[in-house]
């Protein structure tokens, strides 16, 4: 097959690209260019270019053909537009879920199938399995690495041109790989912020772009304020560091962020039980494969959250264990087994206290 | 077999420079020694100077050896006007980088940087130009032919109004030399290259006036004319010499092949450029609708290797100046490619590149994206 093998700098790629080239694909090496021109060291925008500098180092060592895609604009108008209309609307977004969705498996796909490609491949740790109904997309076997969770938006015509490589091996086997191989990025560290705010303030980049200015911190119990907030986007439900509250709630004990309303950019924060969710009502619903309208899965919140055991039913979820500390917009992901089925965006959810069990 | 069709990037290194180089690299001697080795070597780099000078019609004491065109540029540019106490500087709207950006630097430290607009066929305004021109003009700067769309500008023309004016005049002559014969008697101040003739990278001069102050950028042993300073490339600046002193084939009939090969396989590609004053080797052209990377890269796959005239240091294509100074629109200057000749391209390059382009162009605009 003919692959586009998405190099960004770093060396779960770099082993994806070489492991695709041992596979006998025609591969060629490409970095995808999303920064906006704020990264920019001098007078002509770029992206980070010592990350273009290591891809394109990668490629040399694997002897592939190297190009520089410019998807900046694609990624300002899908996945950072997004990121700060889901902020301002009061929900938690994944970006990186949403580049995933509207960039890498689409935009660049896209390009690279116009451009007579048969296939992009990446280094997510995630494996792919031939199933009765398609391509099935499952966990990767590195439970610490596993990154099924961000491409549980992809539907089947997307899984059936992408190849992940590296679903079947443990981070450690992946860089000592990259040391055999000569390549370079064997000991890169992992990257682990959100890659459009380097310097990893997200409140700092949301309270700028936003437009956010002080507002109070509000105590659900009593209705008091209890402190003052710096921009009410950036705060995440279940979050109790740095609320520096000017005061102790009247109960005496801890407090949560419970709930976000960025309209009147107000936080309010309550005690631990608030945070206890029963029962999820999902929207934006997508399927690895057949829809499913009914059945028993397990539910993960976050990229690296516990699941937990529930019933899905239409676009409503109840817990048979409880969650903790989930936030609208957040994506939940389905999972039958290591198998992703879908995944939805949570709009809303309702307390453990009052969760039905059908 | 790659079809190598970017010259104005960089050329093959001519068998001769390649042997003039040879000759010297197993020699010691530093040209500023003043032992017989030493003396050699000084000997090499002024026989080299003055050939060079003879091939240009300049006077060998006006050429000043540098690390290549950019220095050469920056010496001129910023060396001119930091030694005037005129505040305007005006350089056309297509000047390659390696003089906009001196002269954006120059517009930090309190210098009025102005453009010199261009027609739609890249060529200078002579009469903006004579508009702009008054006593607080520090220095002018037009290239001598543009390097993305091969437009020859009028430089005899506005050496003579600048002259007559008393302003200072730099042309970056990087892509005409060797593809035009150079006259410099008349102009006080030009750039050079050697890597754009077949000589090596790392070689260039400025060819200045001796009676224009110039503030140096590289101070040292003042080796070159106390304006640049650094030991002087023996070896380099020999192939420099035998690179512009080896047979220049005319190109031109190739390039007009080529031009009508892409205008016959591409019927609704849009030549760039002045049609009739443009360099030999040079042809560029805009494919609507066609990503000029994803065109690259096509073509590139296909064993033809082309530019799309402007990309940043990490690869990115960037709409390029050049075209949106002409008044093209954004997509346009996106979708460009330029195809440049040299001394040993053949047509089986040219017949190479029609052979791969309807597909490319057509694989290129299915991919959009612009």
């Amino acid at each position: 097959m003919r692959v586009v093998a998405a190099l960004s700098g770093g060396v779960d790629s770099a082993v994806a690209a070489a492991r695709l080239v041992d596979a006998g694909h025609d591969v060629t090496g490409v970095h995808l260019a999303l920064a906006e021109k704020r990264y920019a060291g001098g007078g002509r925008g770029c992206c980070t270019l010592e990350d273009v500098h290591d891809a394109r180092r990668a490629a040399d060592v694997l002897g592939i053909p190297f190009y520089v895609w410019d998807f900046a604009q694609r990624f300002q108008e899908t996945v950072l537009d997004d990121f700060l209309a889901e902020y301002s609307a009061g929900r938690t977004p994944n970006p990186c879920v949403s580049c995933n969705q509207h960039i890498k498996f689409a935009a660049v796909l896209e390009r690279a199938q116009a451009l007579g490609f048969d296939a992009v491949g990446t280094g997510h740790y995630a494996q792919l399995v031939s199933g009765p109904d398609g391509v099935e997309l499952h966990r990767a076997v590195d439970p610490d690495k596993d990154q099924s969770y961000v491409l549980a938006v992809l539907d089947q015509a997307q899984l059936r041109r992408s190849l992940f490589p590296l679903g079947d091996s443990r981070k450690e086997h992946v860089r000592q790989e990259a040391a055999r191989r000569g390549l370079l990025v064997a000991d890169k560290p992992d990257s682990h912020d959100i890659c459009f705010i380097p310097d990893g303030d997200t409140r700092g980049f949301l309270r700028e772009r936003l437009g956010l200015g002080d507002g109070p911190i509000v105590d659900t119990e009593s209705g008091r304020t209890l402190g003052q907030h710096s921009g009410a986007a950036g705060y995440t439900i279940g979050q109790r560091r740095g609320l520096f509250l000017e005061q102790p709630a009247a109960d005496g004990r801890a407090r949560y962020v419970v709930d976000v309303d960025v309209p009147s950019n107000t936080v309010f924060v309550g005690p631990p039980t608030r945070l206890r969710v029963g029962g999820l009502r999902v929207d934006r619903l997508r399927w690895t494969a057949m829809p499913v309208a009914s059945a028993d899965v397990l539910v993960q919140i976050r990229a690296h959250a516990q699941p937990v055991p529930g019933h899905l039913d239409g676009d409503a979820v109840v817990l048979r264990e409880e969650l903790s500390g989930v936030a609208a917009g957040q994506i939940a992901v389905f999972y039958d087994g290591t198998r992703v089925l879908g995944s939805g965006r949570i709009a809303s959810t309702t307390p453990w206290s009052e969760r039905a069990l059908g | 077999m790659v079809h190598y069709l970017d010259h104005a990037a960089t050329t093959p290194l001519r068998p001769q420079a390649l042997a003039a180089m040879q000759a010297q690299w197993g020699q010691v001697g530093n040209p500023s020694s003043l032992h017989t080795a030493g003396r050699q070597a000084r000997r090499v780099v002024e026989e080299s100077r003055e050939q060079i000078a003879a091939l240009i019609g300049a006077k060998p004491a006006d050429v000043i050896f540098t690390s290549g065109g950019t220095e050469a540029d920056n010496l001129a540019v910023k060396g001119l006007a930091r030694n005037s106490q005129r505040r305007r500087v005006l350089v056309s709207a297509v000047e390659h980088h390696a003089v906009l950006d001196p002269a954006n630097a120059l517009a930090e430290e309190g210098k009025i940087v102005e453009l010199i607009p261009v027609d739609a066929l890249g060529r200078v305004d002579v009469s903006a130009l004579e508009q702009m021109l008054d006593d607080d003009v520090a220095l002018v700067a037009i290239m001598w032919a543009n390097n993305e769309v091969g437009t020859i500008q009028p430089v005899a023309e506005v050496a003579g109004l600048c002259a007559a004016r008393g302003v200072p005049f730099h042309t970056d002559a990087v892509q005409a030399l060797g593809q035009i014969d150079l006259d410099l008697s008349d102009i006080p101040s030009v750039a050079l290259s050697a890597h754009k003739v077949g000589g090596p990278v790392g070689v260039g001069a400025l060819v200045l006036d001796r009676d224009l102050a110039v503030r140096p950028l590289v101070h040292g042993g003042g080796q070159e004319r106390d304006v640049r300073s650094g030991t002087l490339d023996t070896a380099g600046i020999a192939g420099f010499a035998a690179a512009l002193a080896a047979d220049k084939p005319d190109l031109a009939p190739l390039r007009d092949a080529l031009v009508d090969g892409v205008l016959r396989v591409v019927p609704d590609a849009i030549l760039n450029g002045d049609p009739v004053d443009r360099l030999a080797n040079n042809a560029h052209f805009s494919f609507p609708g066609c990503p000029g990377d994803a065109l690259l890269m096509l073509l590139d796959a296909a064993g033809v290797a082309v530019s799309t005239g402007s990309a940043c240091t990490a690869g990115i294509p960037q709409p390029s100046h050049v075209l949106l100074a002409m008044g093209a629109d954004e997509s346009v200057a996106r979708s460009s490619l330029r195809f440049s000749l040299g001394w040993n391209s053949a047509p089986e390059d040219v017949d190479a590149l029609l052979s791969a382009l309807p597909a490319a162009v057509e694989r290129a605009r299915r991919a959009g994206g612009l």
